[in-house]
């Protein structure tokens, strides 16, 4: 069954880079990405796992990594807001979010980021009412939400080509 | 949160095994309530049985009269099955109307079923479907499976296995979603089924879901919305909270099984 020991050691794959460590059961997966692999994008915003800044990918799905075990994403590909970047030069959905002023303290941005290129991942070409709905998960405590639904908008078509 | 030993089996029977082996044991489905739950200290289990790698809990089966759903099967999957759209289409609205995006990611049937928040989306497809839960240990009638306020009739270490919904003639699930949790304030789900129209509301009563017999006796009469015109819900076992006082949630009752109704008879 596997983990009977109080500390369960896990391989998985961050940013495309594979990673070993060893967690105890109750560390999260947000605490394994800042804590540990020191990739500090991923942010917390809340207690209720309602906010939705700690959103990464998980084998390409969005989820919040504060709401899931670090020990549950063994063998798993995760993608945080870093991995959008490699090389340092910002991908499509981040420039939108720069040319529409999609942010202002920033704060929420890397989880807003993650869900957006998931939700256009799914659905390349969503309209004004399928980009709210897609957003549902993630609170921004500064914008007003519409140049964050603008930047997905323009982002989702700049992905498109 | 406290600490706890993390077991993952990999069959239903290694989980049931391992929960009961255990002092305190609690599953872990989505981890979608329990993690916050376990964060704030109002469970501190000593083990978590986690149901994630169990492989004979999700999928998706659907049969001439009857859609069987495994427990583990995770609202995104239930919302984008063109299976389900196909016999129950109420389903697919209630699965990809929970929560958000990636709540639905995680969050699974059995574990909304085996919470039974009071506003959650789930209870009031099952009771209004009048479906059956299959646990480890036996079939449990809709009618008999919920117990009020985040209560069931589970007993402990009782596993939800899957949940069978008969295939209604047609149906429908509205919401009035809490502006910051999407939960329920109110929602209610219609199904004319062949023994006869059933309704279920989540989000309002004081024990929980439950069938309102004024909505009820008036769609027996006439699967209409205008059916619906003057009915009232008596507000008597309705929740007043911070969100909405039982009078309210009392029209709004009125007001989501007309859309449910409308939606059901395909008007919208
Ligand atoms: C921000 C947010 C918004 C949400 N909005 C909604 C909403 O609008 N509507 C809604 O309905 N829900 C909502 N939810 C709850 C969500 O649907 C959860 O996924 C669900 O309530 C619990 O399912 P889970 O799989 O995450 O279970 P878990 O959190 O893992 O478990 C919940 C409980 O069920 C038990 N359990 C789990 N699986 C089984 C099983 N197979 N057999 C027996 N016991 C089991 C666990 O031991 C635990 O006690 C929301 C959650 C969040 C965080
Ligand atoms: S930190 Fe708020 S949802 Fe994860
Ligand atoms: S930009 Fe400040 S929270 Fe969104």
């Amino acid at each position: 069954m596997g983990f009977e020991g109080a500390m369960p050691e896990i391989s998985l794959s961050i940013n495309g880079a594979p990673v070993t460590g060893t967690v105890e059961g109750r560390t999260l997966l947000v605490e394994f990405i800042r804590e540990t692999m020191k990739l500090t994008g991923t942010h917390t915003g809340c207690d209720t796992s309602q906010c939705g800044a700690c959103t990464v990918h998980l084998d390409g799905k969005a989820v919040k990594s504060c709401t899931m075990l670090a020990v549950q994403a063994d063998g798993a590909e995760v993608t945080t807001i870093e991995g959008l970047a490699p090389e340092g030069e910002m991908n499509p959905m981040q420039q939108a979010f720069n040319d529409h002023h999609g942010l202002q303290c920033g704060f929420c941005t890397p989880g807003m980021v993650m869900r957006a290129m998931a939700l256009v991942a799914d659905n390349p070409d969503p309209t004004e009412a399928e980009v709210r709905h897609g957003l549902e998960g993630n609170i921004c405590r500064c914008t007003g939400y519409q140049n964050i639904v603008a930047a997905v908008l323009d982002g989702a078509k700049a992905l498109r080509g | 949160m406290e600490e706890f030993t993390y077991t993952r089996p990999a069959t239903a029977d290694d989980a049931t095994g391992a929960h009961s082996a255990a002092e305190d044991a609690m599953y872990m489905a989505g981890g979608q309530t329990l993690i916050p739950v376990l964060k704030q200290g109002l469970a501190m289990p000593t083990d978590v049985v986690d149901l994630n790698r169990v492989g004979d809990l999700a999928g998706i089966q659907v049969t001439g009269d009857a859609v069987t759903i495994g427990a583990m099967t995770r609202h995104a999957v239930v919302a984008a099955s063109a299976e389900v759209k196909g016999a129950i289409p109420a389903l697919t609205v209630l699965a990809g109307g929970i929560g958000d995006a990636q709540v639905r990611n995680r969050g699974t049937m059995g574990g909304s079923l085996a919470n039974n928040d009071p506003s959650a989306d789930y209870p009031s497809a099952v009771l209004g479907l009048g479906a059956t839960v299959t646990t480890n240990q036996r079939e449990i009638p809709a009618d008999e499976f919920f117990d009020g306020m985040f209560a069931t009739n589970l007993e402990d270490g009782e596993l939800i296995k899957s949940v069978t919904y008969p295939i209604p003639e047609k149906a429908g699930y509205a919401k009035f979603p809490n502006p910051a949790s999407r939960y329920a304030l109110v929602g209610v789900f219609v199904a004319k089924t062949a023994g006869g129209v059933r309704v279920a509301v989540t989000g309002a009563g004081q024990d929980g879901v439950f069938r309102p017999a004024e909505v009820e006796a008036a769609l027996s009469a006439d699967f209409s919305a205008a059916a619906l015109d003057g009915v009232t819900v008596p507000a008597d076992d309705l929740m007043t909270d911070m969100h909405a006082a039982a009078d309210y949630r009392a029209h709004l009752i009125v007001v989501m099984a007309k859309r449910a109704v409308n939606q059901a008879n395909g008007q919208g």
